[in-house]
């Protein structure tokens, strides 16, 4: 009897933590809070202001789901994670989302059994070095010492880049941007290099960023978005139709300065789906029909998000590039609300 | 003997395995055996649910994949191509020279300042009490930060060491330069040393991909040949000096015998010091971004080193303290008795006694600088737990099949230090006969 319960509860215990990981969206809203993984701190992407609030452009993203989920920006909880333990974290339920300039491979996909929801960001592999070093190619770098964060695909593009080119390097592994920023800057190594937007990000916040040039080389192609965990289809399905509403509005010229006179006033059928006038949009997906509307009202559509963050006006000085709309000659491309 | 019955037979009850105590310590074992077994089973039907809802399996086919990165120091050859299990290998060898080092360097600094602490001089005394309160009493991590640190921000940058096209014009001296002969640079990357080269090596043969060089093999051998023939000759000569009360004079002999052979075997082999340099362009002008040549030994290595064997060192000389103190000190007075002096008695009458008190805390601090070599990982030093236990857990995802792995081979060291360990223990302990 007394073994019966005991076996009984061990069985309902052991499903019980195996079912944990089925429904994100009823977890999140029983929790009444977005658990987002992001980076330590990596200007323009995501790294707390001075009120230790996150901002940035993957910030802005994570604040625009937790609008379209909960109906408040406010309602995100940002879990700073290295490249390290990054995806330790969303595999066991750390996050519910990580939105951290992660690259979008192969492996990571099937293997690690994450999904790659979307391509918020179109990157590629650059170097950063000294301008008194009087380098003009990663070709020169030969016998240079490198600084790489471990566990992230530049580790493994720096490797195969060298060999192809017939030079050689040391390698200075560490663990975050800022570290790497250190010992870049401390000279511990003669060049710096990761995604370029994110030596772009760095170079913003040295005190002397006119002194660092990136290398033209760009060597690998680093396709960035938010990722899931698989298993859970819809949640999926929110996190990419979220970010691809932001797109559509910005494809359709919708602000946040005029989101609500557009919502008033608009006749095109198809923002009236994504704001909710008209259908049952949000509902399919277990959310408000005001989810769109939600999250463009956080910080705007794309563009907004991209130029307020990232773009020419700010230090870290991005041009739109490959991360223009189809419609520009980029390659963000948001399928149709239907 | 017939005053002792067996136990009454035939009427055994349930009850009797609770309320005799013949039974009721097996009962009780046996309850806490079917507890510890139910939880373990748990523990891995846990595992397999959790599992099986992640859609992941257990698989270390991982190991014979290409690894795809580079590791800055490695003692066996290793390449991006090379596999991840050959990067276990590399981390291993990594973990194993680090602790090795720190032991031997624990126990040097260890014994002088546990001798020390006792020192009648007062100044001394007192300094190694302020040395082994100060670092005992700081966490570990923070001296191996600040040791890499120091290092990394105080040295000069390896660009500092070149000369320039300016320089060579006005005759000038780059601002930093090479100290010990010129051989030996300090860079805020790495120390620089002299690499022995051989320029008519005896080749080399691998034994499971790891290469067995000849050459070193012969060093080893003919420096050894010479230490048992001097070995020999100064018994002849304990021999002689026992029989006619004379002792030969024997000092050139060992002398020859210890260096000749060796001196002939490596001008046979055409020995040289690679001392590193920056490659030089025809006017003078140094090239390149790091230094060529040479060994070239990481920050990572040396501070870990440093850190380590000046922190464990303390604990220590606090067991060679405690050894020495546990003495009885009519030996010391039974010594100087003899006419011996205090450093002969400290030696041959103290040391050797207190070892008995001594090695079995040192076990544990051999045990404790191996485990601890992982913090290296702060400090970017690729040992097993950088290699297996990070950037192959990383590009891998294998997180479970890396940490088990991990946990297993430490767990090997840790016990082959303690077997070695307590063999020796065994070997000076009290003989009781």
């Amino acid at each position: 009897m007394n073994k019966s319960v005991f076996l009984g509860t061990l069985a309902a215990t052991t499903v019980l933590s195996g079912a944990v990981f089925a429904a994100t969206l009823d977890d999140i809203k029983a929790r009444g809070e977005l658990l987002c993984g992001a980076s330590t701190g990596l200007t323009g992407f995501a790294a707390p202001d001075a009120n230790g609030e996150y901002q940035g452009f993957d910030a802005a993203l994570c604040k625009a789901i937790a609008a379209a989920v909960l109906g408040d920006p406010t309602k995100v909880k940002f879990v700073p994670l290295t490249g390290e333990t990054r995806f330790t974290a969303l595999s066991s339920g750390e996050v519910d989302v990580l939105v951290r300039n992660s690259t979008w491979t192969y492996s990571r996909d099937t293997d690690l059994k994450f999904d790659f929801v979307a391509v918020n960001y179109y990157d590629g592999q650059g170097f950063m070095v000294k301008k008194d070093l009087g380098v003009a190619s990663a070709k020169e770098l030969d016998g240079a010492t490198v600084c790489i964060q471990t566990g992230t695909t530049t580790e493994l593009n720096l490797a195969d880049f060298f060999k192809t080119n017939n030079i050689t390097y040391t390698p200075v592994t560490v663990v975050d941007d800022t570290e790497a920023a250190n010992q870049y800057l401390a000279g511990a190594c003669d060049a710096y290099t990761t995604d370029a937007s994110g030596l772009a990000a760095s170079r913003a916040t040295f005190a002397d960023p006119e002194n660092h040039i990136i290398l033209p080389e760009i060597v690998s192609k680093e396709p960035l978005g938010p990722v899931v965990r698989h298993g859970d289809n819809n949640w999926g399905d929110i996190v990419r139709w979220t970010y691809y509403s932001l797109l559509i509005a910005e494809e359709k010229g919708i602000t946040k300065a005029n989101l609500e006179e557009v919502a008033a006033s608009t006749t095109d059928p198809e923002v009236k789906r994504l704001l909710g006038l008209e259908g049952e949009m949000g509902v399919m997906m277990g959310l408000d029909n005001a989810w769109a509307k939600n999250a463009i009202a956080v910080s705007g559509n794309y563009g907004e998000i991209f130029e307020a963050n990232l773009g020419t006006s700010t230090a870290i000085g991005l041009a739109r590039g490959l991360n223009a709309l189809w419609t520009q000659g980029g390659l963000q491309y948001a399928p149709p609300v239907r | 003997m017939a005053m002792v019955s067996d136990a009454p037979k035939g009427n055994f009850r349930l009850s009797m395995l609770v309320y005799d105590t013949r039974y009721r310590s097996i009962t009780i074992q046996v309850i806490v055996l079917g507890l510890f077994i139910a939880f373990v089973a748990w523990l891995l039907m846990n595992l397999q649910a959790n599992l099986a809802a992640k859609d992941k399996d257990i698989s270390y086919s991982f190991l014979f994949n290409r690894a795809g990165y580079d590791i800055d120091q490695q003692l066996i050859p290793y390449t991006n191509d090379s596999t991840h299990g050959r990067a276990l290998f590399v981390g291993l060898f990594n973990t194993l020279a680090v602790s090795i080092a720190a032991c031997f360097a624990a126990t040097l600094i260890g014994v002088t300042a546990g001798v020390l602490r006792l020192s009648k001089n007062w100044i001394v005394g007192r300094l190694m009490t302020v040395y082994i309160e100060v670092f005992r009493n700081v966490p570990l991590l923070l001296w191996i930060l600040l040791a890499f640190s120091i290092f990394a921000q105080v040295m000069p940058e390896p660009k500092d060491f070149k000369v320039t096209q300016e320089m060579v014009d006005q005759g000038l001296e780059p601002p930093a330069q090479k100290i010990f002969f010129d051989s030996i640079a300090i860079t805020n990357r790495g120390t620089n040393v002299p690499a022995p080269v051989l320029d008519r090596p005896l080749g080399s043969f691998s034994v499971l991909n790891v290469p067995i060089n000849l050459s070193v093999l012969a060093a080893v051998a003919v420096i050894w040949g010479s230490f048992w023939v001097n070995g020999r000759i100064r018994a002849s000569a304990k021999a002689i000096q026992e029989d006619t009360g004379f002792r030969p004079v024997t000092w050139w002999k060992s002398l020859l015998v210890l260096i000749l052979p060796i001196t002939a075997l490596l001008f046979a082999l055409g020995f040289h010091w690679d001392i590193p340099a920056f490659a030089v362009g025809e006017s003078g002008v140094s090239k390149g971004f790091n230094f060529v040549g040479g060994i070239s030994l990481a920050h990572s290595f040396t501070a870990l080193f440093l850190a380590l064997s000046i922190y464990h060192g303390t604990y220590i000389a606090e067991a060679v303290r405690a050894g020495i103190l546990a003495i009885s000190r009519g030996q010391t007075e039974a010594a100087y008795a003899l006419g011996m002096r205090p450093n002969r008695t400290m030696n041959l009458i103290i040391l050797p006694q207190a070892l008995r008190v001594i090695v079995p805390p040192l076990i544990s601090q051999y045990l404790n600088i191996t485990k601890n070599s992982t913090l290296g990982m702060a400090i970017s030093y690729l040992d097993l737990k950088g290699t297996l236990g990070g950037i192959t857990l990383n590009q891998t995802g294998r997180e479970l099949e890396c940490m088990l792995l991990m946990m297993l081979i430490y767990l090997f060291l840790s016990l082959t230090i303690s077997v070695g360990m307590n063999i020796f223990n065994n070997s000076v302990k009290l003989k009781e006969r």
